[in-house]
């Protein structure tokens, strides 16, 4: 209902350096996930799909894939002459010394936020990845009252420097905890944050002029009573990535029934185009339990594994549990086993690559094997 | 003076199709769906951006809603342009009244004013029904160097088939000497294509020519070609000797679908350098179920398959239960093929259900006279009832219901 005045950011740096392979050529939104897409694609669907047609995105360093991914915004819709998509690259002023965590980045693109016209800011990060319709988060939060809405799951906290947990009584946050992970069911965050813009604005001054290193210890934590600060529950699919075992993990399960949950017919997932043709399917090929996106071409055998755009998998090639990015070649009776291959990878005729389930072997773009 | 256009395109997209029965009750025949993602008309309007063409009229007429969407802007084609770009044109009111467009000429000649504001050199003129790669500007050059007035592109067809099309006789230069239209003992196997292009200021003569004749059918290869032919007009064919083909027929179109499956075959759609846009569906990658059997085929986004299929086309969002069956057969989107439902030699229209255990189509070895044998046809959103069978060459457009 009020989606219309909301403002969206979105850290498309976010946590990189927890994914450094794939990230060393790209950012966090620009890691590819479930075949077709990237991983900011879910956080930009989500926002448009609520009615949230005013985004920024915030970068911080290897932003040229995402550049080339957003494009105009055309695909999500946000090629518009009101509102639409903005690209954020670092704005290098002496007082954005490296982009060290969301304020920082914040800061950086604090002229941007106070132009804008909305009077709600909701921020969101790419490593989560949910197909989550945020008017219920944005309603709730304006309904409450509140000053910042946080949405949390209740869960194993992901290992992330900064994850903040709650401890709540009813829906207000009574007490914060940063970073501490522990192997208990806590209520961590999803880092899918709504407040009034004027809020934003005046924390991120407070925070220039006091010096502040960290929004998640020196705002939500250290406000938490002065501020009203709120809990949105998520029951719905919300996954967050913290390594690249999380990574291959959460791309797994997908296959094991949970793609439905992400994927849900009302609420499409938008990406870039490219106009590849449908999969082909060879003589005695077959794929089974697997993720296939258009412009595949296989002749082999694939099994329990995630297929992007324009793979080829040759005769009496073999592809199990593993994650295999755009224009990958499998070349023939060549066996991949627990891999993640980056986008181009050759692995050549008769070569086997075998990582284990819990150990998955990564291969980086353009490789050779 | 405005800009000029060396080559602007007018696409025929008017026709029914009326041979494709139940598949182009509801939308022309370029709106028909083929090779798992595509419609027919994004073939020529591919062909016209990958050879520079950036105007393109395309003539509507029968059932143009469907197509009116799915051209829009023009976008899929990078052909929404502040200059140019994709213009659909629809027959209109005027002071003398409203007319339709009586036959192809008539379609181009009641568009003159259009044509005359991008002031072009050449116009090529295009079927919005056959599925082929053509690179038009190499064809523009030939024109060109021939100093033609008409350029018509030409394929050798096999001699068996030849009276089915409008034959050639050609010069060693290229130039046409003769033509004949589905002669039945043909002494040609030179075939048009369809395909033509014109110096405008020639053509546009013979437009108003042709429509101040009371006698003339306002078409192309009836009267407009042979007039310019009678008259000494400088005429050329064009040879193309890649894949082309006319899905005017049921056949022809289920054939041409599984021609993609064919390495033989001359057409490689994943070509980068010639890439054919369409409107993409947006949905996930398709999954294939742990039971699921996918050999022979080419299936498109967001289907879910835990059945068997094979030799078979499947466009976006199409559901194959467990223990379903396909076979040699192409399913539209959307469509739903329920538990031990088996489809084979059929095209299944978008939206339909074939509903447990019910059987369409029939293989050609499982009927004594070959002559019976024809491809089947459900209509779109029909569902075909539990059990129910569906023999060959039969269509389909009503709900059939279940066999208890």
């Amino acid at each position: 209902m009020y989606a219309s005045n909301v403002l969206g950011i979105v850290y498309s740096n976010a946590y990189d350096e927890y994914l450094s392979e794939l990230t060393s050529v790209r950012t966090m939104g620009s890691v590819p996930f479930a075949g077709r897409y990237r991983l900011i694609d879910f956080v930009l669907s989500n926002m448009v799909n609520s009615g949230i047609g005013k985004v920024g995105v915030s970068t911080k360093a290897n932003y040229q894939s995402l550049m080339d991914h957003l494009g105009s915004g055309k695909p999500w819709d946000l090629s518009r002459k009101r509102d639409g998509l903005t690209f954020l690259p670092p704005f290098n002023t002496t007082y954005t010394d490296g982009y060290i965590g969301r304020l920082a980045a914040l800061k950086g693109i604090i002229e941007y936020i106070s132009k804008s016209d909305k009077d709600y800011v909701l921020l969101a990060d790419c490593n989560v990845v949910c197909n989550l319709d945020y008017t219920r988060i944005i309603d709730g939060h304006i309904a409450s009252g509140a000053d910042i809405t946080i949405a949390y799951k209740r869960g194993i906290a992901p290992k992330l420097h900064n994850t903040m947990s709650f401890e709540l009584d009813g829906e207000t946050i009574t007490s914060v905890s940063v970073g501490e992970a522990t192997e208990n069911a806590c209520n961590y965050s999803l880092n899918i944050i709504v407040l009034s813009r004027t809020l934003l604005l005046q924390l991120i001054r407070e925070a220039a002029a006091l010096g502040y290193k960290s929004f998640e210890r020196d705002i939500i934590a250290a406000k938490a009573g002065a501020l009203k600060i709120r809990g949105q529950k998520i029951d719905s699919y919300a996954k967050t990535i913290d390594s690249l075992q999380s990574y291959y993990d959460i791309s797994m399960q997908l296959l094991s029934g949970e793609y439905r949950d992400l994927f849900a017919a009302e609420k499409p997932v938008y990406t870039k185009e490219r106009d590849d043709m449908p999969a082909i399917y060879g003589v005695c090929s077959n794929a089974s339990s697997s993720l296939v996106s258009d412009g595949c071409i296989i002749k082999g055998t694939v099994e329990n594994s995630i297929l992007s755009r324009g793979v080829y998998v040759a005769e009496g090639a073999v592809v199990k549990n593993s994650i295999i990015m755009q224009d990958c070649y499998i070349s023939a009776n060549a066996k991949v086993n627990c891999a993640i291959l980056d986008k181009n990878v050759v692995i050549k005729p008769a070569r086997e690559i075998s990582g284990a389930e819990t150990y998955p072997i990564y291969v980086g773009k353009n490789i050779t094997v | 003076m405005v800009k000029k256009t060396e080559c602007l395109a007018m696409l025929l997209a008017g026709g029914q199709g009326s041979r494709l029965g139940i598949l182009t009750k509801n939308i022309a025949k370029p709106a028909v769906p083929y090779g798992g993602k595509y419609r027919i008309i994004d073939f020529p309007l591919s062909n016209c951006i990958n050879s520079g063409i950036e105007t393109v009229g395309v003539l509507t007429q029968y059932q143009p809603l469907e197509l009116n969407d799915y051209i829009g802007n023009g976008q899929p084609w990078d052909l929404d342009r502040s200059y140019g770009g994709v213009h659909v044109l629809s027959p209109y009111q005027q002071i003398k009244g409203t007319e339709w467009y009586k036959g192809t000429a008539n379609a181009i000649y009641q568009n003159i004013n259009f044509i005359d504001r991008y002031n072009p050199e050449y116009v090529a003129v295009l079927s919005g029904d056959h599925i082929y790669k053509m690179d038009y500007n190499k064809m523009l050059r030939f024109h060109k160097e021939k100093n033609a007035a008409c350029t018509i592109a030409m394929l050798e067809v096999p001699w068996e088939e030849a009276s089915r099309f409008g034959l050639m006789f050609v010069d060693d230069d290229g130039s046409i000497t003769a033509f004949e239209e589905k002669p039945k003992n043909p002494k040609s196997n030179k075939a048009s294509m369809g395909v033509y292009i014109f110096t405008w200021s020639k053509l546009r003569q013979y437009l108003i020519d042709d429509e101040a004749d009371p006698e003339s059918h306002n078409d192309f290869g009836h009267n407009v070609i042979p007039a310019m032919h009678n008259n000494g007009e400088r005429m050329f064919a064009y040879k193309f000797d890649g894949y082309w083909k006319d899905v005017g027929t049921i056949d022809s179109l289920w054939e041409a679908n599984l021609d993609l499956l064919n390495p033989k075959v001359d057409l490689d759609l994943s070509d980068d350098s010639w890439r054919i846009y369409s409107r993409n569906p947006v949905a996930p990658p398709h999954f294939t179920d742990k039971n699921a059997k996918v050999e022979n085929s080419m299936i498109g986004e967001g289907c879910y398959i835990a059945g068997e299929v094979d030799y078979s086309i499947l466009f976006s969002n199409v559901n194959i239960e467990e223990g379903a069956t396909v076979k040699y057969s192409i399913i539209m989107p959307g469509t739903t093929v329920k538990k031990g439902a088996v489809v084979e030699y059929a095209i299944v229209a978008e939206n339909a259900v074939i509903d447990e255990g019910a059987h369409v189509g029939e293989s050609p070895e499982a009927i004594a006279n070959l002559d019976d044998w024809g491809v089947t046809v459900i209509g779109e959103k029909v569902t075909i009832g539990k059990g129910a069978e569906v023999k060959a060459k039969e269509m389909i457009d009503t709900d059939i219901e279940g066999v208890k």
